[in-house]
């Protein structure tokens, strides 16, 4: 894994295959998706680990994250496959910590399951 | 990522903690695209402006920030919600209005240029070929990437904000030259803007950070703002290179995967209000659709945006009359996507020529999405 944004989190893995548009579809106050074709739809995101491939759409999407992390309906850590400016900035910003996983290790995550995260100690 | 002593010292917090924080989101970014340094960049572009999608955290943060940060480089900045001439006519909270002019009030006092428009490209002359700018716009990092010969990443609204108080961004990802790995085929005949829209939705779907483009012809402005547009809503990619790549990936575009998109975005047999521009429309498209709409009249409302100096040009040239007369509202410093203009209570569905307009407009205002190409939007609903 590559450590964007440092920090040590715990939670549930919250894991989707389908990239997220987090100005479009992701609720600035709920942190829950209400884009109904998304898989993820109406699923509170709220201190969970959220696993997906990366993010997608505007660039504002930046302001979500710092705005659910300010309504207290953010994640508690994000790892994605690929990176995105959007999400990597919106993640620094709010102190949401940030990795991206390698294949293997993204396959094994698994949704559902309690993660402790700890950048520092460099392993999934 | 290697910094200089100087932007150690940033990052530490000796210079403040608005440095600090612009040195954290850099030193993220960087990290995030393997970059080994950052580089100067001459002219930033910020996304975020509107109340509509950065909200009450987006607004505080700005306000506080304001309160000693200044940009160092050339900064232009989005459209916003509304636009304060006309406000009076819509049906917005006071709330919302106040929240609106705190945040251009907020990016003011940072000493950003009051552009309100997503075509900065359009309505400012273009620095030399190869400078490296930082647009978080997406429609426009594509157009500054391919078509305006600069240089940069499809940033986001923070890298962006970064970059202007820094005057710096990471140097990776687009702002180094590589081959695209990935050909998209154009293989639908004749395509309107509606089709270089879709094609662009559909390259952002497909494509990595960069895409080749073949058998593409007759691409006119407006087009191409479709296009950049449609290709900044899907997905990460931030330029597009016109013709065949040998030994790259093909992928055609063609009629089936255009009504796969359409599919998808049309949620709307009719529209109960036009609009269009998203990306704004540029002063030759306010001349077209002046010689377009002579002597004709809309049977329901419509919508136009461009940026505040194009309506001004726009308006000397007389290209406003007919628009006017026409039934049309200009409107400006706003745009179609994410305008609180257009609201589900008021509208069930919209009218539009617009890619990008089409996914916001049924993603974040919850409205229904008629899809036509300008021509028939005209042909009919004017008389």
């Amino acid at each position: 894994m590559k450590v964007i944004v440092s920090g040590k989190a715990q939670g549930k893995i919250l894991k989707t295959n389908t990239p997220i548009n987090f100005l479009g579809t992701v609720d600035k106050k709920t942190g829950t998706i209400h884009d109904s074709k998304h898989d993820l739809y109406n699923i509170p995101m709220k201190d969970s680990i959220l696993v997906f491939p990366n993010g997608i759409g505007s660039s504002v999407g930046a302001y979500t994250i710092y705005s659910i992390k300010s309504n207290n309906s953010a994640p508690s850590a994000m790892i994605c496959k690929k990176v995105d400016l959007t999400v990597a900035s919106g993640c620094a910003l709010a102190n949401i910590p940030l990795v991206i996983a390698t294949d293997q290790e993204y396959d094994k995550l698994q949704n559902g399951i309690s993660l402790t995260l700890d950048t520092d100690s460099g392993v999934l | 990522m290697e910094l200089t002593k100087e932007e150690e010292l940033a990052l530490k917090g000796e210079f403040g903690e608005t440095l600090q924080t612009a040195y954290r989101i850099l030193v993220a970014t960087g990290e995030a695209t393997n970059a080994q340094k950052l580089i100067p960049i001459q002219w930033a572009h910020l996304s975020g402006v509107n109340y509509n999608t950065i909200g009450d955290a987006g607004e505080e943060f700005l306000s506080k920030l304001s309160q000693d940060a200044k940009v160092k480089v050339m900064t232009t900045v989005n459209p916003m919600g509304f636009d304060f001439d006309s406000v009076s006519r819509y049906d917005l909270s006071d709330e919302f209005i106040l929240k609106q002019k705190s945040i251009a009030d907020s990016y003011k006092k940072m000493g950003v240029i009051p552009s309100f428009s997503c075509i900065p490209y359009e309505i400012f002359d273009l620095p030399q070929k190869g400078t490296q700018v930082s647009f978080a716009e997406s429609n426009a990092a594509i157009y500054a990437n391919s078509i305006g010969n600069l240089k940069t990443n499809k940033e986001s609204a923070f890298s962006a904000l970064a970059s202007a108080l820094t005057g710096k961004s990471p140097y990776s990802d687009l702002r180094i030259d590589d081959t695209p790995n990935l050909t998209i085929q154009m293989k639908v005949q004749d395509p309107d803007e509606l089709a270089f829209g879709m094609l662009g939705y559909f390259a952002g779907k497909v494509a990595d950070n960069a895409v080749n483009l073949s058998g593409v012809s007759g691409m006119d402005r407006r087009k191409c703002k479709a296009l950049c547009g449609g290709m900044g809503t899907s997905g990460r990619c931030g330029k597009f290179i016109l013709g065949e790549q040998t030994g790259s990936e093909k992928i055609d575009f063609d009629k089936k995967e255009m009504q796969k998109i359409h599919d998808e975005l049309n949620t709307a047999d009719k529209g109960d209000i036009i609009t269009l521009g998203s990306p704004q429309l540029g002063l030759q498209e306010m001349a077209d659709l002046s010689m377009m709409l002579k002597g004709r009249e809309f049977s329901k409302r419509c919508m136009v945006f461009c940026p505040r100096s194009v309506q001004e040009q726009a308006r000397t040239f007389g290209y406003t009359n007919e628009i006017e007369h026409a039934g049309c509202e200009i409107l400006s410093d706003c745009c179609t996507c994410l305008s609180p203009l257009i609201d589900k209570d008021e509208f069930d569905s919209v009218t539009t020529n617009s890619i990008k307009g089409a996914y916001y407009l049924n993603n974040s205002n919850g409205v229904g999405v008629n899809l036509k190409p300008l021509s028939k939007i005209i042909s009919d609903e004017t008389k």
